[in-house]
């Protein structure tokens, strides 16, 4: 039985012709199987509506809660900083400073952290079938943009009451660069989230980082203060934050106060790219085996 | 000869035994520290054993399995718990890369590892299909031209606009296979899925499954379901701790599995290293089949009774802890289920078991089963909480007719009971 076996074996190695799937211990570092993530973009448009849909089952306010949750951080940042600690927002009123700020930060600190737990809190299902894992950070990022609409939408509506009460408010060309910005954020906070996903898989430890890091990492982040209003020495500091000219270009693009440094945004990009890739090496590579040790 | 759709060639899979790492990254730290001092690892435990297929720290779920499946072709995977067959389906289903090895696929393969993957409880029915469907790799178009057919499957069709979490688990499980019955991919991969839902619907899923593989798609059906496999494939495979037993006609293979698998001299014995560390606290010892006269026996007497008794040891209290014993016939046909604490007094009496050593055995009457070979399983749960330890093949014995009703005539009597009726014959 062992000789006929062999004979079989023997003529699957002769005619070895194409095989549409070949499942091996360890695959090229580099291939992401983008066509893959291509073909599943059903799968990613199914997920979106999903993590809309079900996220606001049950709630008496629904999706209003989009345009709660920027709105009472915005009044309790104005109270707070604005008013109470008098912190300087480049001669913007400070509603509008925060709530740009707020509306800005959340999406990159939601990219971050919801794309840092794929790995954790899809074990089940990534357990028992196979379809490219990246499908599910990819549908964070196009929920999370969805919101930021939304969110966004209310911050424009904001302005335009701000600039009908006579407000002086310098909206300028920058704005062009909204979608480069944006693509900055989701690319940073993808890259870094399934960084950390992957090493979550081995190290549970990453997690707590997180929670609090994004935090942390709010308020090295000109979100509640101008860059102008740091300290020289400060501000060098700062421009190793990817995230600073981000902010920054975009609050000077709508309001037309504040900062803009190409050089500084350029290192941005490029560190997205960086981080972008190094983050999808370590998926690509986690993704293979991570059943084994969750 | 049909082209080869599936070559496994040469696939193993290692798995490090215990954590991976420790889960901390100071704990790694430490243990990477000393290794740097070269001191030994101070979270290392010592004086770990090997057993059959552990090598050190590694446990080779799978080594070198190597082979091929036609197009068309059902192949049968069976093997005892542990034996690899899981892990060479989550290989086959690209849940996880294989150690070493490869495997080579032509065409679309979906996997049915477990029903309802991806149910999100709050959606709908509707949006479920969609949703599962595009998890399994469907695309949009294909599941609104499969909506219905998928519907009138799952017969659920007056809950379709309710969030899943209102069905019964019956509906859930039908609403699941409906949707991965329509996938009609070209090879499928399917694990267990007959182990819920009732046996009407069972009966429609293997009908299913029937159909597939007369529609020339290649079916890899795992299963403890003997009959199943039995009744679906032509074909089978036996894996034995990782490795490649066998492979023949299901019928043989069946066979081999059952004589070579199972402890067949009255008693099985679990040691130390073949228990679950999921298990605990429970700890089965044995499993033993004794005759009228207390004897533990391999071959059984029909017109005698005789005890099966399960032993074993908690190593904390347990609540609501019910042993069960599954009688089935080699052939696959289910006997009975039995729990020691059935009976409703039992039951009030052992709701909480205190921390110890047990014996539960349970006396069969005489007169009861028809000659052949029968498969002793046991199972230990706590109902709808957990389920502590099953072996669903753990002895085999024999059953002897001699002096049974009806031995004055030899042909065979079908059929697994064998009791001593009452016949009541009037001239009127």
């Amino acid at each position: 039985m062992a000789n006929a076996a062999m004979v079989k074996l023997d003529e699957v190695h002769k005619n070895s012709e194409k095989w549409d799937l070949i499942i091996g211990p360890r695959r090229n570092l580099f291939d992401l199987r983008l066509r893959d993530l291509w073909h599943s973009r059903d799968l990613i448009l199914l997920f979106v509506r999903r993590d809309f849909v079900s996220v606001y089952k049950q709630t008496i306010l629904g999706p209003l809660w989009y345009l709660i949750q920027p709105l009472l951080t915005t009044i309790i940042f104005t109270v707070i900083f604005g008013n109470i600690a008098k912190l300087p927002t480049d001669g913007l009123p400070s509603f509008l400073f925060y709530m740009s700020g707020t509306v800005i930060w959340t999406y990159f600190a939601s990219c971050l952290t919801k794309t840092s737990e794929t790995f954790v809190s899809n074990a089940n299902l990534f357990g028992k079938v196979y379809f490219p894992r990246l499908a599910v950070p990819v549908s964070i990022l196009i929920s999370n943009l969805i919101a930021f609409t939304i969110q966004f939408a209310f911050f424009l509506a904001f302005m335009a009451y701000f600039v009908l009460r006579g407000t002086p408010l310098h909206p300028n060309w920058w704005i062009l660069l909204t979608p480069v910005l944006l693509l900055m954020m989701a690319g940073l906070g993808l890259g870094f989230g399934i960084i950390v996903s992957s090493l979550t898989t081995k190290y549970r430890d990453l997690r707590f980082l997180v929670q609090f890091g994004v935090q942390l990492l709010m308020y090295v982040t000109p979100v509640i203060y101008p860059t102008s209003a740091l300290p020289h020495r400060y501000q060098a500091l700062l421009q190793f934050n990817p995230m600073s000219p981000v902010v920054e270009t975009f609050r000077y693009a709508y309001l037309g106060a504040g900062t803009v440094n190409v050089l500084q945004l350029v290192f941005s990009f490029g560190l997205m790219l960086v981080v972008i890739i190094i983050g999808a090496v370590i998926f690509n590579r986690v993704e293979a085996t991570f059943m084994d040790t969750v | 000869m049909n082209p080869v759709v599936i070559y496994v060639e040469n696939v193993s899979k290692a798995y490090r035994l215990g954590q991976i790492g420790s889960g901390t990254l100071t704990n790694d730290l430490e243990a990477w520290w000393a290794k740097v001092r070269s001191k030994p690892n101070p979270l290392l435990k010592i004086g770990k054993e090997d057993h059959g297929n552990r090598d050190g720290e590694i446990l080779w779920a799978l080594r070198d399995v190597s082979f091929t499946v036609e197009q068309g072709g059902v192949l049968g995977i069976i093997g005892r718990n542990g034996a690899g067959k899981s892990t060479l389906l989550k290989i086959l289903s690209r849940v996880t890369a294989p150690t070493r090895g490869q495997v080579k696929i032509k065409g679309r393969i979906a996997s049915l590892l477990e029903v309802g993957t991806g149910f999100h409880p709050e959606l709908t029915g509707r949006e479920n299909i969609y949703l599962n469907g595009a998890i399994l790799g469907m695309k949009r178009t294909e599941i609104d031209r499969k909506f219905d057919e998928i519907l009138d499957f799952s017969e659920v069709e007056q809950f379709i606009d309710t969030p899943v979490k209102r069905y019964s688990s019956g509906m859930y499980v039908r609403l699941a296979f409906a949707v991965a019955a329509h996938l009609d991919p070209e090879i499928l991969v399917v694990d267990e899925v007959l182990a819920v839902g009732d046996a009407e619907f069972q009966r429609k899923c293997l009908g299913k499954m029937g159909d597939v593989a007369q529609q020339g798609r290649t079916v890899l059906f795992v299963s403890h379901n003997i009959s199943a496999i039995l009744r679906l494939t032509q074909e089978a495979i036996v894996l034995e701790k990782g490795r490649l037993a066998l492979r023949a006609s299901s019928r043989e293979a069946v066979d081999y599995y059952l004589s070579a698998g199972n402890a067949s001299e009255g008693e099985r014995i679990w040691e130390e290293h073949e228990v679950p560390i999921s298990a605990a606290p429970f700890r089965p010892i044995a499993l033993r089949l004794r005759d009228k006269k207390g004897k533990v026996v391999e071959t059984i007497r029909s017109v005698e009774p005789f005890a099966v008794e399960v032993e074993y040891n908690l190593s904390s209290p347990l609540t609501g802890l019910r042993i069960g014993l599954y009688l089935n016939s080699a052939r696959g046909d289910q006997v009975l289920t039995t729990f020691d604490t059935d009976d409703g007094a039992r039951f009030e009496k052992y709701t909480s078991r205190p921390a110890g050593h047990y014996v539960s055995r349970c006396e069969f009457p005489k007169d009861f089963l028809n000659d052949g070979r029968y498969i002793l399983g046991i199972n230990a749960s706590s109902y709808r909480v957990r389920r502590y330890f099953m072996d669903e093949q753990a002895l085999s014995f024999n059953v002897n007719t001699s002096g049974a009703p009806g031995r004055q005539w030899s042909e065979p009597r079908p059929g697994v009971l064998r009791p001593r009726l009452e016949w009541q014959i009037e001239a009127k």
